[in-house]
């Protein structure tokens, strides 16, 4: 701490005009000022958005377990490239995080990398089996303080078990994240399931088996009057039931990974693995009715489910291939492509879909707050209409499975502070 | 063209080619001298990633008459069997010289990952993958149908085929509707909802759920294998409903139109999908089509590796 920023020139989302000083890592002044403070490192912010930094409820940092990979680290700065100041650590890892000495590792990895905060998130069963309660309560109670619980790769299908953890954690305010796959319906199963993968001969993935977990899930958190989040949506018929569940006041939040805003499933028929994501990609009336969901606030934020994985297992038959794409360092432009310059969203529109409300499901206390004078100072700065081309090849991930190599995207982070250190700088 | 990994890589007129050098091919092998000096000296590679004889042996069969080295590269006790990558085995296979790969494999896909990994600089060609296509047996079918039902055409404008069976897991279905619609055929594909994908409705093909309805309004009748995984997956109840309502047996051969044909890419299960007196009838083209898939596949090699050289026999 003690260094002193200078952000000049910037936007908020709001629209206004601001220069802001940063020190001993809290905001100490945002009116507009002739020139930098005395011994301020000055970022010029001109013709960018400042944005509260971003926080990601979705995150496969891998470690520990597989390295190779992804490491807590290059994690972390893969996030601080993307515009984030904080991510959440998913549980399936080897070993899983289903007790709380896993999390307090990696909680811990992520305060020794100091580049963003790392949440860890818990496993809702042991060993992510779906059979028993992991050790909710003292993930809850260590010193990672876990609020998010999640078997994400796996569904909690088991509809008594998915009761009891959406029961179990109301104790402490937690809340389930669900990964809503009906099992029977998707055994092996590879891609969407439509008239492309009628074509490609590969094995379908309802829209329904989906959808279906979702309406169970929603009706048991309105009875059991508990906190249900669900991971990645991806139909249009997942948005429905979740605009219905709103409607109804019931207490369900939602994401949707930047992928699902973008691609659809005619991608697989290059058969090349590096779209094999889980849940798969969808139709282009999916994308569409995604958009309009998270426009609306029926999906409550962008999750980016970063998931790296090695070459050799994306470099192979797409059934062989592992599921899962990159997603932090990109996300933001994907959003700024999809929402902000389509018309459907603003920029104040972004700061609550990608840092105040999943800093809100979270119960991320530090995060997510608007910039003012007092505040500590996680900002994000975007030069929303430069253009950067996308390259696997530079990403900060130890992985280089990211779908959008060779895009040009709209849309550079140029600086993400973290606590009032400089943590990514852009652009140059 | 350098590889074959989809009927979708062919158009019209390059199908077409392939059918009439296939024509040429087997004239050929019907005189005295059978083997052709045409492909001497060039390694063709089967990678048979799973196992299928038929398959294996016809493209074998049709490569050692082009005069062509044949590697056998089969699954039980290759390296691909135990964990090797196709990027590692397509490399090998490079170093070793090889011009052509033919490959059979369980994933969807395996053709194109192996082609376009650009890993080796030869020819690929798609003996079937997964449940995603089967060129050459389409072609092989097109080749027989053409012979015995065209109507005085080149192509196969005017006829009406029917793919009966397992439409959702057939390789053999999704290169037919393609290969047989692009030469002017009718395809209708007849099986229980069950056996028909979702999407279906997108492919160039009517579907009926009515095996009787459409029997006696074809020119060919192409009955798929039923795989007996099929009843444990609950995809039918039973073997004997599957035979009873799908099945090909005699009194269904009976109400077939004059010289309408009766084709199976084999191996057949007797009894299940096809009855044996409508396997061994007049009608049955199936042995035929054994011996057309040796011409189909000279056809392909020689025009994938000899390209534009004159054909000389």
């Amino acid at each position: 701490m003690g260094e002193k920023l200078f952000i000049k020139n910037g936007t908020l989302a709001n629209g206004s005009q601001a220069d802001i000083s940063i020190s001993d890592g809290v905001i100490t002044s945002m009116n507009t000022m002739p020139s930098a403070p005395e011994g301020a490192r000055v970022i010029d912010a001109k013709e960018c958005i400042v944005l509260p930094g971003l926080v990601d409820l979705h995150t496969h940092l891998r470690e520990p377990g597989k390295e190779s990979a992804e490491t807590v680290l290059s994690g972390s700065l893969a996030a601080a490239k993307g515009g984030y100041v904080a991510v959440s650590a998913m549980a399936n890892t080897t070993p899983v995080a289903d007790n709380a000495s896993v999390v307090e590792h990696v909680y811990r990895l992520g305060q020794n990398a100091g580049i963003v905060d790392v949440f860890p998130v818990g496993a809702v069963t042991q060993g992510l089996a779906g059979e028993n309660l992991a050790d909710i309560g003292a993930m809850a109670n260590s010193d990672a303080r876990v609020r998010v619980f999640s078997d994400d790769g796996n569904c909690v299908s088991d509809a008594l078990v998915m009761r009891h953890a959406l029961e179990y954690v109301k104790g402490f305010d937690g809340v389930i994240a669900q990964h809503a796959q009906e099992p029977r319906l998707t055994h092996g199963a590879q891609m969407n399931e439509g008239i492309v993968s009628s074509q490609l001969g590969l094995k379908g993935w309802p829209a329904i088996a989906e959808e279906a977990i979702i309406a169970r899930d929603i009706l048991l958190a309105d009875f059991l009057q508990a906190r249900l989040h669900i991971c990645h949506v991806t139909t249009a018929g997942g948005v429905e039931i979740i605009r219905w569940a709103k409607a109804r006041g019931i207490s369900v939040t939602a994401e949707v990974t930047p992928h699902h805003l973008l691609l659809t499933d005619e991608l697989a028929r290059s058969y090349d693995a590096v779209y094999k994501v889980n849940p798969p990609l969808r139709t282009e009336k999916d994308v569409m009715a995604l958009r309009e969901g998270l426009a609306e606030g029926i999906i409550d934020i962008v999750a980016t489910d970063h998931a790296p994985h090695a070459t050799e297992t994306k470099e192979c038959e797409w059934q062989q291939a592992s599921f899962g794409m990159l997603g932090l360092e990109t996300a933001l432009s994907i959003v700024n492509q999809t929402m902000v310059q389509t018309g459907l969203m603003n920029w104040e529109l972004v700061a609550a879909r990608m840092s105040s409300a999943p800093a809100k499901i979270g119960r991320y206390e530090s995060h997510g707050h608007e910039l003012a004078v007092g505040a500590k100072a996680h900002i994000t700065v975007i030069n929303p209409t430069a253009t950067h081309r996308v390259d696997r090849d530079l990403v900060l991930s130890r992985s280089r499975n990211t779908p959008f190599h060779g895009l040009e995207l709209p849309g550079v982070v140029m600086a993400t502070v973290f606590g009032g250190r400089l943590t990514y700088e852009g652009g140059k | 063209m350098r590889h074959l990994l989809s009927i979708n890589d062919l158009t019209k007129s390059d199908a077409l080619s392939i059918l009439n050098t296939a024509e040429t091919l087997a004239r050929a092998s019907d005189g005295p001298m059978k083997k052709l000096p045409t492909l001497r000296g060039r390694t063709i590679v089967n990678l048979f990633a799973e196992d299928s004889t038929r398959t294996r042996i016809s493209f074998e069969a049709a490569a050692k008459r082009l005069s062509a080295d044949v590697i056998n590269f089969s699954a039980k006790g290759s390296s691909l069997s135990k964990g090797e990558s196709l990027k590692d085995t397509a490399q090998t296979l490079q170093a070793m010289g090889a011009d052509a790969v033919i490959i059979r494999h369980n994933a969807s896909g395996a053709a194109h990952t192996l082609a376009k990994g650009e890993w080796m600089s030869g020819s690929v060609i798609n003996a079937g993958d997964g449940t995603h296509e089967h060129p050459s047996q389409a072609l092989l079918d097109a080749f027989t149908i053409r012979k015995h039902c065209a109507r005085g055409n080149e192509d196969l404008t005017g006829l009406r085929v029917a793919i009966v069976g397992d439409i959702l897991h057939s390789r053999v279905a999704r290169s037919n509707v393609v290969l047989l619609t692009m030469l002017g055929a009718k395809v209708v594909l007849v099986a229980p909802p069950t056996l028909l994908p979702i999407g279906v409705q997108s492919w160039p093909a009517e579907v009926s759920y009515d095996f009787d309805s459409i029997i006696g309004e074809v020119d060919a009748v192409i009955m798929l294998r039923m795989q007996i995984e099929r009843m444990t997956e609950m995809f039918i109840p039973n073997a004997r409903e599957y035979s009873r309502f799908f099945g090909l047996d005699k009194d269904r051969l009976a109400t077939m139109r004059a010289n309408a044909i009766v084709m199976h890419p084999g191996p057949m299960n007797r009894g299940l999908e096809i009855s044996a007196e409508s396997a061994d009838s007049a009608r049955s083209v199936i042995v035929e089509q054994v011996k057309n898939g040796v011409s189909v596949r000279m056809a392909i090699l020689y025009l994938l590796l000899a390209g534009t050289q004159e054909l000389e026999i």
